[in-house]
């Protein structure tokens, strides 16, 4: 038997290629794990010792995440009854919901500047792509080299003139300006990500819409977009994953209008102890995003849509 | 239905010339070639007929009006592609129907007419399938609907039977060749298949390097090749060609090849220098009389006829004759060459000599 035997494996096989497989992904998933086991905890749970891998699950910690709350007398707590099931688990510990906390607008900047300029980068760098991959540009190996230039250092190399520009444009703790900024270091990756999905796209298709009567525009936004899902999905996903997960600009950038979640996290830390649920719950919410779009764009990525329309 | 007039076409693709000053006039429903090996500018000439590439100076007329500069979109002709094109992402219904919604046409007329197409090239039994998982064969058939559903000035086609297997290729070129007779549609057909442009043709353009070599019928072109290029493209096997030296007037009939006299068609003009002796396989006789001779060096049997192919004085000679006639290999044999079928032509240039036999077809060369 070879080494890429085309044989059916054996059950056996089956058996062990299923628990390695199984075994490799509880490893890795572990900490991912932990971090949503730990959001359900009480605090005492999560920082009891050994850990406690079953115990009681509760809301605490999102409850915490998502409010500010002060202590009460027992007279006050007596003649306000918990009208919520929010305001009771905070009553349970001597307290009243004040109001919200910041986690929610800090959130929603990670959405509007996350997709923003994931839309941005996407946007510019399909119709980059495609001048680069369908026209005759003087110089476009040069340009091409160029945009690539840009990713050669990290991004944080060049913090202090980008922090310094921001402050002298007004750009500091803007949403457009960390959309701006998300968009110029994604946009490299983007152009020539997308080229490469671009010239996968026979030009015969836009020629023949051309012939069929369509104009240029009409035939790239009909034939050629349809034909560049896969290319845009997979693009749009590494996009995202940079600017959701950013993190030093946005600690150097941002302070509170238009700070995004990961600088915000950790502080949450220094709120009346160290309330590791809702650390948790915050870390928790914060990857429901990314894991959505990707899985919903999962299936762009393994469709061949292209498959056996042009022989070759 | 339209006339196409090309006049002083050329195109330049920075320091390449991939096509330079060709002029030519397809006439109202002819199914036209453009012939050559790759590289030669037939697929360009035919993309700057449809618009894909602008030319760099010269004129297009299609139906009398020039288009030369103006987008495809607006020249109303179909395109029929080599790798078939077809919308992926479209089933074979919209496919055929896309060049309609361009046009804003109203839905049930666009149903109608898909319809009618699908019928007459066969193919309403696959009219909801998508078209990945179509055979080469009807994958051709969806492309040639797209192109004949909106009744084009004229059908341009870029090898279409190229990326088919042998046995399909037959069947679609009798196919388009019944389709064309039917519509009686203008078509220019690109390819590089003699076989093929012989077979389908009413007119061929043959080029070579960018330049038109020869432009006429196929028999013309076959009969009376006005260069050597031509002679040798078309045919097979080729052209024999017999190099020799010699001094010509005009009204001679023979020619002198190794001491030995050759008839020739009655010369139009004289020349002086370095000839080719030009005579198609059929032509050549093997005829004990004949004072020229050669040795067979080998023969091929190819059912009805055979190729033997004998060393002569002037180089090789290959002789298209019976399979019944005896040739053995190391014989030598008298070779008989039809006059009245043989071409001069200059070696250095390779034009065509101009004669009785070639008269009036050089002089649109």
């Amino acid at each position: 038997m070879s080494s890429f035997s085309v044989t059916e494996p054996s059950d056996r096989q089956k058996w062990i290629a299923g628990i390695l497989v199984v075994g490799y992904a509880l490893i890795t998933l572990m900490p991912l794990i932990w971090i949503l086991a730990t959001g359900f905890k009480s605090s005492p749970d999560a920082i009891a010792y050994p850990p406690k891998v079953l115990f009681e699950p509760t809301l605490e910690g999102y409850v915490n995440l998502f409010t500010t709350q002060t202590r009460q007398t027992p007279e006050y707590l007596e003649a306000n009854p918990p009208t919520t099931w929010y305001e009771e688990i905070v009553h349970d510990k001597g307290m009243v919901i004040a109001g919200p906390s910041r986690f929610g607008g800090r959130f929603l900047n990670s959405v509007i500047i996350g997709f923003g300029s994931t839309f941005l980068s996407v946007f510019l760098g399909t119709l980059a792509a495609y001048a680069f991959s369908r026209y005759r540009i003087p110089l476009k190996d040069d340009l091409m080299f160029f945009i690539l230039s840009t990713r050669m250092m990290p991004p944080i190399a060049v913090a202090i003139p980008i922090f310094l520009m921001f402050r002298s444009l007004g750009l500091s703790d803007t949403h457009a300006g960390m959309i701006l900024l998300y968009t110029a270091v994604n946009l490299s990756l983007s152009v020539w990500l997308l080229k490469g999905f671009m010239d996968e796209i026979p030009r015969e298709y836009e020629e023949a819409a051309l012939i069929d009567g369509y104009t240029r525009f009409q035939a790239f936004c009909k034939v050629v977009l349809p034909q560049a899902t896969m290319g845009i999905a997979a693009t749009a996903i590494f996009c995202l994953i940079f600017a959701w997960n950013e993190y030093a600009f946005a600690v150097l950038l941002t302070s509170g209008n238009a700070q995004t979640a990961p600088p915000f996290i950790p502080t949450i830390i220094g709120v009346g102890g160290q309330d590791w649920p809702a650390v948790a719950a915050g870390a928790t919410i914060f990857l429901l995003p990314v894991m959505v779009f990707t899985i919903l764009l999962r299936k762009h990525l393994l469709r061949g849509i292209t498959f056996g329309a042009v022989r070759k | 239905m339209a006339e196409i007039v090309i006049h002083n076409l050329r195109k330049d693709f920075g320091d390449f010339t991939a096509v330079r000053s060709s002029s030519f006039k397809i006439a109202d429903g002819e199914f036209f070639m453009l012939l050559g090996p790759s590289g030669c500018g037939k697929t360009t000439t035919l993309r700057m007929i449809a618009g894909l590439e602008l030319p760099t100076s010269g004129e297009i007329f299609i139906d009398g009006e020039e288009v030369g500069q103006k987008p495809a979109s607006q020249r109303d002709i179909a395109f029929v592609f080599q790798m078939f094109a077809l919308y992926p992402h479209m089933n074979v219904r919209k496919n055929i129907s896309y060049p309609l919604v361009s046009q804003g046409m109203p839905r049930a007329e666009i149903r109608e007419k898909v319809a009618e197409v699908a019928r007459i090239l066969g193919i309403e039994s696959i009219i909801d399938r998508p078209v990945g998982g179509l055979s080469g064969g009807d994958r051709q058939r969806v492309a040639l609907g797209r192109a004949i559903v909106r009744n084009p000035k004229c059908f341009l086609m870029d090898e279409p039977l190229g990326a088919l297997d042998a046995e399909f290729r037959e069947r679609m070129a009798e196919e388009l060749r019944a389709l064309h007779d039917r519509m009686g549609a203008t078509t220019v057909y690109v390819t590089h298949d003699q076989l093929e442009a012989m077979q389908m043709g009413d007119k061929i353009v043959v080029m070579n390097h960018g330049a038109i070599e020869q432009f006429g019928t196929p028999r013309d072109i076959y009969d009376k090749p006005a260069t050597m290029f031509v002679a040798d493209f078309i045919g097979s096997p080729s052209m024999n060609f017999l190099k020799f030296h010699g001094s010509l007037e005009a009204g001679a009939t023979e020619v002198r090849l190794h001491h030995q006299t050759l008839g020739v068609p009655v010369l139009r003009e004289p020349f002086d220098g370095d000839m080719v002796y030009g005579v198609r396989p059929e032509h050549v006789r093997l005829s004990d009389a004949a004072g020229y001779r050669g040795e067979v060096i080998a023969t091929e049997y190819l059912g009805t006829t055979q190729i033997v192919t004998l060393k002569s004085p002037n180089g090789e000679v290959k002789a298209r004759i019976a399979s019944d006639q005896v040739a053995r290999v190391g014989e030598t044999v008298g070779l008989d060459f039809n006059s009245a079928t043989v071409t001069l032509f200059d070696d250095q240039s390779g034009r065509a000599i101009r004669s009785d036999l070639n008269e009036g077809i050089l002089a649109h060369g």
